[in-house]
């Protein structure tokens, strides 16, 4: 029961990580992939949010699985956002390649305790 | 003002959302089959490798280092030999990779030992995270094209 949440979860966080990045991709020139960040940082904030919810209350075990491990877990990515800056680096772009794992990782930060702290409240 | 946007658009026409969303629906299945895949496979080592709230998420790292690494290993295929495929990348690198790995459970994991009380440990969680995240995309990419060099029939120069 609990794998076929998380398969439901990952079933629907991934196509809605790519059709977010390509969206937000055409909407932009910089250098920077904001699609990958935009979709690291609200996957974050949502999983801080149901992970807080669950802390506290006495909400189901299996909406963290479905929503945290299945779809913030397929919706946020480590691979793409660790290959993208690899890519910059290649490119010469050091200061985008910097500023992408600093943004990347500060924001993801907030955006998971505001999450837990909203969901603790 | 409305000169200056019409200026804005002549110069560098958005796609509406739609159409783009349109264009990319169908490899929609792919990424999802991909994705529900890959997070399976993360849930299975979290399930194997359990860690006490407030201590590394060895889980975690894993996951993504070893995500990052096939990356690499496949990006140096899809952007060479396999640049002709259609749902290689779509399935195999934005679906079971993208959904394998995680930024959020890691962020998560990072938030935690702050909570806990040792903020030293979550920054190194962090750093150890990104630095070898980017080695080991590297080391894909690198083993990748070494392994298509070999693969490649000599040459034989006259």
């Amino acid at each position: 029961m609990t794998a076929l949440l998380v398969l439901l979860g990952g079933a629907i966080g991934a196509p809605t990580r790519y059709l977010v990045d390509v969206v937000v991709q055409s909407r932009h020139d910089s250098v920077l992939p904001w699609g990958t960040i935009s979709v690291n940082v609200a996957g974050s904030l949502l999983l801080g949010l149901v992970a807080g919810l669950t802390y506290v209350s006495d909400a189901p075990t299996w909406a963290l699985t479905l929503v945290g491990t299945g779809f913030c877990g397929a919706l946020t990515t480590f691979s793409t956002f660790s290959y993208e800056t690899v890519r910059l680096a290649e490119a010469g772009r050091w200061r985008a390649a910097t500023g992408n794992v600093v943004i990347s990782l500060v924001l993801g930060l907030v955006a998971v305790a505001i999450g837990w702290e909203l969901g603790t409240l | 003002m409305e000169t200056d946007s019409d200026v804005e658009l002549a110069v560098r026409p958005a796609p509406h959302p739609w159409l783009v969303l349109r264009e990319h629906a169908h490899l929609v299945p792919m990424i999802s089959l991909g994705g529900a895949l890959g997070a399976l496979g993360r849930w299975g080592l979290a399930q194997a490798m359990p860690h006490p709230a407030g201590a590394w998420a060895w889980a975690t790292l894993w996951t993504n280092l070893g995500g990052a690494f096939l990356l690499g290993l496949l990006m140096s295929c899809v952007l060479t030999v396999w640049a002709h495929t259609r749902y290689v990348r779509p399935l195999l690198g934005v679906g079971v990779l993208g959904g394998f790995t995680t930024f959020s459970t890691a962020e998560l994991d990072t938030r935690g030992l702050v909570a806990a009380g040792h903020p030293g440990e979550a920054l190194a969680y962090v750093a150890t995270s990104v630095a070898l995240g980017l080695v080991a995309i590297m080391l894909g990419l690198g083993l990748g094209s070494a392994l298509l060099r070999r693969g490649r029939p000599r040459r034989v120069t006259p």
